[in-house]
């Protein structure tokens, strides 16, 4: 199973959902996912990936898209400061 | 009113299991309690919380939430409540609690210190925080009134009940949910008890180890559970034709400011004075006292003490009696517990007995009701909680007519 295989298959677990309704273009707030369901999922994905997702990254990780994104960069080791750019321009939105 | 205990699930259950002074202590079952030297405990029989709660909402819920929600379903549904939109802000609910989620807290200290992992579930600060229990109930119930979660260890249901009373008396409520739930049953809690010495092993025999008031008393023994009662001010309950089943009438709470575990006399005995004063009532019109009667030899005995020096010579006419001695200390739900049987036994003209009275004891020479119900016609009743740390609650019922 790749990792878009298995980020639905968990977000589908922890979510209670029917199969098939978690789709690789679907957002978190079409899924009634929000944000407490949201670091769940998280804590799942890392269990089960055995690695680190850092809060610079976690808080922008609202659809099945950005979460298999985010996922391929940190277990490939690749660079995730744009991640953490948009994140950070997301919360400075949010406050103002 | 809504009950959710081990000698029954709902109140007919368990007002009946109480008259029949049958016990509901037994070896514990949830987890194996061979290496510990007090293996019992009030636990509830085969619970199995999908056969109540979904799975997505069981993620939320620790056991001791569980069980409030669950006691606060039978209250509702029994009590016919219904709350306009309109009334919501004067609807709260006030929730006592010894331990909390300690079932979480001890899942997650296992993960942490045993298992070495460095990441606990998102979920274990919902489950575990003392509030569970009273949110989940004002989320369930749409209570948006004055609400809270009160932790004064055994005293925390009867507080928690007082000051719901209260908070209609003053003004600020109509409709309050009130009552306690407690989920100790805990490897960590148990290790901690232990060292007390103050649990009653029960020596084989788990349905006769708690004996309060009886001379070879040896402890008490932990439950768990939950109660919850329907609280309304007289007047809208009287209007919607309610099935009123007590007036709650007076509050005594106070402090012993004594010793952190060994209970004082005048302490408790203030708080029985300070009831009987707010309802009005002189200490000769109570018929029933549903003691605090842990079973532990301090308590029973220093107990006995408070009764008389607050009764003086109608100490001897009172009939008393603990009910722990048959669904275990609860903890923070015991005096929610505990009210409910001391309601029943208004409502219904009948006394639940001290189960496991064996031998009498100088030093406790009252009328305890042993071993088998009784039919009195009652008028008034206190219920007492007297918790480790000198807090006490007591609280007055009587007959609404």
């Amino acid at each position: 199973m790749n990792i878009e295989e298995k980020v639905i298959e968990i977000i589908t677990r922890e979510q209670h959902l029917a199969p098939g309704l978690v789709k690789p273009d679907s957002s978190f707030a079409e899924l009634g996912i929000d944000s407490l369901d949201g670091v769940n999922i998280l804590f799942a994905l890392e269990q089960e990936f055995k690695i680190d997702i850092p809060d610079s990254i976690a808080q922008n990780m609202r659809s099945v898209g950005q979460v298999v994104d985010a996922l391929t960069r940190v277990i490939e080791g690749r660079d995730i400061s744009d991640l953490v750019a948009i994140a950070k321009g997301a919360g400075a939105a949010s406050a103002s | 009113m809504g009950v959710f205990a081990s000698p029954g699930r709902d109140t007919g259950t368990f007002f009946s299991s109480l008259l029949s002074c049958r016990s509901a202590v037994r070896r514990i079952s949830q987890w194996d309690p061979s290496a510990l030297s007090v293996q019992i405990a009030a636990e509830i029989p085969e619970y199995n919380p999908t056969d109540y709660f979904p799975p997505k909402r069981l993620d939320l819920l620790d056991r001791f939430a569980q069980f409030g929600l669950l006691a606060a379903r039978e209250a509702v549904s029994s009590s016919g409540l219904e709350v306009a939109e309109e009334e919501k802000p004067r609807f709260g609910v006030v929730m006592g609690t010894g331990m909390g989620g300690a079932g979480t807290f001890d899942s997650g200290f296992y993960s942490l210190y045993v298992k070495g992992e460095t990441r606990l579930h998102p979920f274990t600060i919902p489950k575990i925080m003392h509030n569970a229990a009273t949110s989940q109930i004002c989320m369930e119930y749409g209570a948006q009134g004055p609400s809270l979660a009160i932790c004064t260890a055994c005293s925390s249901a009867g507080h928690a009940l007082g000051e719901a009373f209260h908070m209609i008396r003053y003004g600020m409520a109509d409709v309050m949910l009130a009552g306690g739930s407690d989920a100790p049953i805990t490897f960590g809690m148990f290790r901690s008890w232990e060292s007390v010495r103050v649990l009653a092993t029960g020596n084989g025999d788990p349905s006769h180890a708690c004996r309060p008031f009886s001379a070879d008393r040896e402890g008490m023994v932990l439950g768990e559970g939950a109660a919850v009662l329907v609280l309304e001010e007289y007047e809208r309950a009287r209007r919607r034709g309610a099935k009123i089943s007590a007036e709650l009438a007076g509050y005594g709470i106070t402090s012993d400011a004594g010793h952190i575990t060994q209970p004082s006399v005048t302490g408790p005995a203030r708080a029985i004075r300070m009831a009987l004063d707010e309802a009005g009532v002189n200490p000769e019109e109570v018929d029933y006292v549903n003691a605090h009667g842990t079973g532990t030899r301090l308590n029973d005995a220093v107990e006995t003490q408070v009764i008389k020096a607050a009764f003086r010579d109608h100490a001897w006419r009172l009939a008393i009696s603990s009910t722990k001695s048959m669904h275990g200390h609860v903890m923070g739900a015991t005096g929610a517990v505990e009210m409910v049987a001391t309601v029943l036994a208004l409502d219904r003209g009948v006394i639940p007995p001290t189960a496991n009275y064996t031998r009498p004891d100088p030093e406790c020479d009252l009328d305890y009701v042993p071993n088998q119900a009784r039919d009195k016609k009652l008028r008034v009743a206190i219920s007492n909680s007297f918790a480790f740390g000198g807090l006490n609650a007591v609280l007055l019922v009587r007959r609404p007519d």
